[in-house]
């Protein structure tokens, strides 16, 4: 196959696979669902339905329509088509693998701090900007976000050391 | 004439100066969020709804409005300009204003656009001014059946309109239940699949789920496909746009027709999207331009826009007189009314005339308002969309995390959004519907409290959503609208079939 060199490199996950992956994750999902709610009671109670009852039957419905779309998805004889080109998936993660590090640091630098990191990175990996596009924006964001939720609409947000030293 | 003279209290009410800086700058938020890629109408308010916590529910309502509309006209811009749709509905707006405006003829395209996208909006906003007193009316006579009656309509209405595969709507739609379940069963108080989790008690709000589906999920989306946003310069002046409105008064059975499709697309909701490819592909067919379209045809810009806007707008609709949201834009506005302690439905416009009108009036005001912004403002937008998306990007991405967070003041929520970015990216690769799942979501507690309220007045028997003429007829068309595609296929069988029949002899 041509594309083999991006599959080993990327395991280069087909459009069947990943809606095969889905549809199952839909129906373990159902199931448990299903199973809680049972537990919780999914039958008529002394004084009309129990609290299980509603989303037990909704459970049913997606595990029966995650089912269909599974039995749909399993046939070999559609072309196979790549879920998303290695080369296109890159920018995807580079964008995705940051932002998780942003809420990590979030949680223990406050949103502000770390969206200034985040930017900075960003903007130089990502953009390959010089320093001097990059330090206003990365800067002046955080800034603006701050007077626009700390000070006019005295929305609090999550802060961490810089803004405790500022008397925040 | 009641609703005349409701309709002159609400603006009123709204013609303050106060409501009319909220309605600027909701417009400007509103077109810059339907400019940028990863913003949007839905998300773009669910973003900011916790800002207006601390407003008057009218002048939080209006600006929030407006910001929708604002989203509704920006969309035609990137559409145009770019060739890239800054919102699912102006996809078919590009079929035709790309064309025209690689043919320098942006201009034109652009002032197009908008003024079908006003006159889109006052139709509905007509339809809606006129329709909804009664609607609201009649919808007091309703029982807990009836309730639920309508959502099954609402919900067989994605299935069978929505187009794409009806098992993955249904999915969708079911995880939304699901997920709408999860936290304290409002009838019981018993706790439901937290799993001894003290945090799954709140449950899932749906704010933080649009925006990780709608904000995050795009935004993964626009990185996959690498945009360089690479357009064409506006040359709009005052000349242009009398010249164009010279021209667009012979579309206008191209217009009305979109504008119908529109509200009915809106009420039951399909949506402004296949609003918007209906009312382009029923244009191409019955117009004696068709054949130029795609080709950079005025009329191509005329039809779709038409549809989109008054989709949007006639979403409000049975938002306002039922409690149930005909766009996912119009779910959060619907949560915003819960926040801010009003009960959508009939009642409100007993209870709450001033707001319910102020809202209506607004409508008018900010569509006028918004039109006259975005022909004056267009080549500032298009600048922005200039600055290169490694930059707009990241900084989408926090704003995205702020307006999770503040929803609930909960750090977990953050980590939700992108959870369900995820989800959105990966559901909409696979064309999973986004809209029935946070629609789900929205409607799930009144859904499940009609439902089993129906049960227990029926004792536990599915009859009742038989039991007299307006539930049946209502259930009926669920189903009716449920197998549509089914119907409507069978139906085009049998005439081909005739038709079939009566040619063979001929020849």
């Amino acid at each position: 196959m041509s594309e083999s060199k991006g599959e080993s490199e990327h395991g280069g996950v087909s459009v069947r696979t990943l809606e095969i992956v889905v549809a199952a994750a839909l129906m373990g999902l159902a199931a448990v669902v299903m199973y809680d709610n049972w537990i919780t009671g999914a039958r008529w109670g002394a004084d009309g339905p129990q609290a299980g009852y509603f989303p037990f039957y909704v459970a049913l419905l997606m595990l029966i329509s995650a089912g269909m779309v599974l039995l749909r998805a399993l046939p070999l004889a559609a072309p196979r088509r790549r879920f998303v080109e290695p080369s296109k998936f890159r920018p995807v993660l580079a964008l995705l693998i940051p932002s998780m590090v942003y809420v990590v640091f979030a949680a223990y630098l406050g949103v502000y701090v770390a969206a200034a990191i985040y930017l900075t990175y960003f903007m130089f990996v990502v953009g390959r900007y010089k320093a001097a596009v990059v330090a206003p924006v990365a800067i002046g964001v955080p800034i603006v976000l701050f007077l626009l939720f700390e000070v006019w609409f005295l929305v609090p947000l999550p802060k961490g050391p810089l803004e405790y030293w500022l008397g925040y | 004439m009641e609703a005349v003279d409701s309709l002159f209290h609400g603006f009123a009410v709204a013609l303050t100066a106060q409501n009319i800086m909220y309605m600027v700058v909701g417009i400007l938020l509103g077109v810059l969020i339907g400019v940028l890629p990863g913003l949007g109408g839905a998300n773009g308010v669910a973003i900011l709804l916790p800002l207006t916590f601390s407003m008057s529910p009218t002048s939080a309502i209006i600006m929030l409005s407006c910001i929708y509309w604002g989203a509704l006209f920006g969309g035609a811009i990137t559409s145009i300009l770019f060739n890239i749709p800054g919102e699912p509905w102006s996809v078919a707006t590009t079929f035709d204003g790309f064309p025209m405006a690689r043919a320098g003829r942006a201009g034109e395209a652009l002032t197009a656009a908008f003024t079908s996208s006003f006159v889109g909006a006052l139709i509905a906003v007509i339809v809606l001014t006129f329709l909804a007193p009664i609607i609201a009316e009649f919808s007091l006579r309703f029982g807990p059946a009836e309730f639920f009656a309508v959502q099954l309509l609402t919900f067989c209405s994605f299935v069978g309109l929505g187009g794409g595969s009806p098992w993955k709507t249904v999915a969708s739609m079911m995880l939304g239940f699901a997920l709408a379940a999860v936290g304290i069963d409002t009838v019981t108080g018993q706790l439901r699949m937290t799993f001894g989790s003290v945090e799954m008690i709140r449950g899932f709000d749906f704010l933080v789920a649009v925006i990780g589906l709608f904000g995050v999920g795009e935004i993964l989306l626009t990185m996959e496909e690498g945009l360089a946003f690479k357009g064409e310069r506006p040359k709009i002046n005052a000349r242009v746009v009398l010249d164009t409105w010279k021209e667009l008064p012979r579309y206008w059975i191209t217009s009305l027709r979109g504008a119908f499709i529109g509200c009915w697309m809106g009420i039951t909701p399909g949506g402004a999207t296949p609003a918007s490819f209906m009312s382009y592909g029923l244009a191409k067919r019955f117009s004696k331009n068709g054949p130029q379209f795609g080709s950079g045809h005025i009329e191509g810009v005329v039809a779709p826009e038409t549809a989109a806007h008054a989709a949007g707008t006639s979403a409000l609709l049975p938002m306002l007189t039922l409690g149930i949201p005909g766009s996912p834009t119009a779910a959060v506005l619907l949560g915003g009314l819960l926040i801010w302690g009003l009960q959508p439905g009939p009642m409100l416009f007993i209870e709450q005339p001033d707001f319910v009108w102020g809202l209506i009036a607004s409508m008018y005001l900010g569509n006028v308002v918004g039109l006259i912004i975005v022909l004056t403002t267009v080549p500032w937008w298009a600048a922005i969309l200039r600055v290169p998306f490694s930059v707009v990007g990241p900084v989408i991405v926090v704003i995205c995390s702020i307006g999770a967070y503040t929803v609930h003041n909960a750090f977990l929520d953050i980590v939700l959004m992108l959870v369900f970015g995820v989800v959105g990216y990966v559901f909409k690769k696979l064309q999973y519907p986004l809209a029935p799942l946070v629609l789900a979501l929205v409607l799930g507690d009144m859904a499940e409290s009609a439902f089993r309220q129906s049960m227990i007045l029926s004792g536990g028997s599915l009859s009742i959503f038989w039991s007299n003429g307006l539930v049946s007829s209502i259930t009926a068309l669920a189903i009716f609208v449920l197998f549509w595609p089914q119907i409507s296929a069978g139906i085009a069988r049998l005439v081909s079939g005739r038709a079939a029949k009566q040619n063979s002899p001929g020849d």
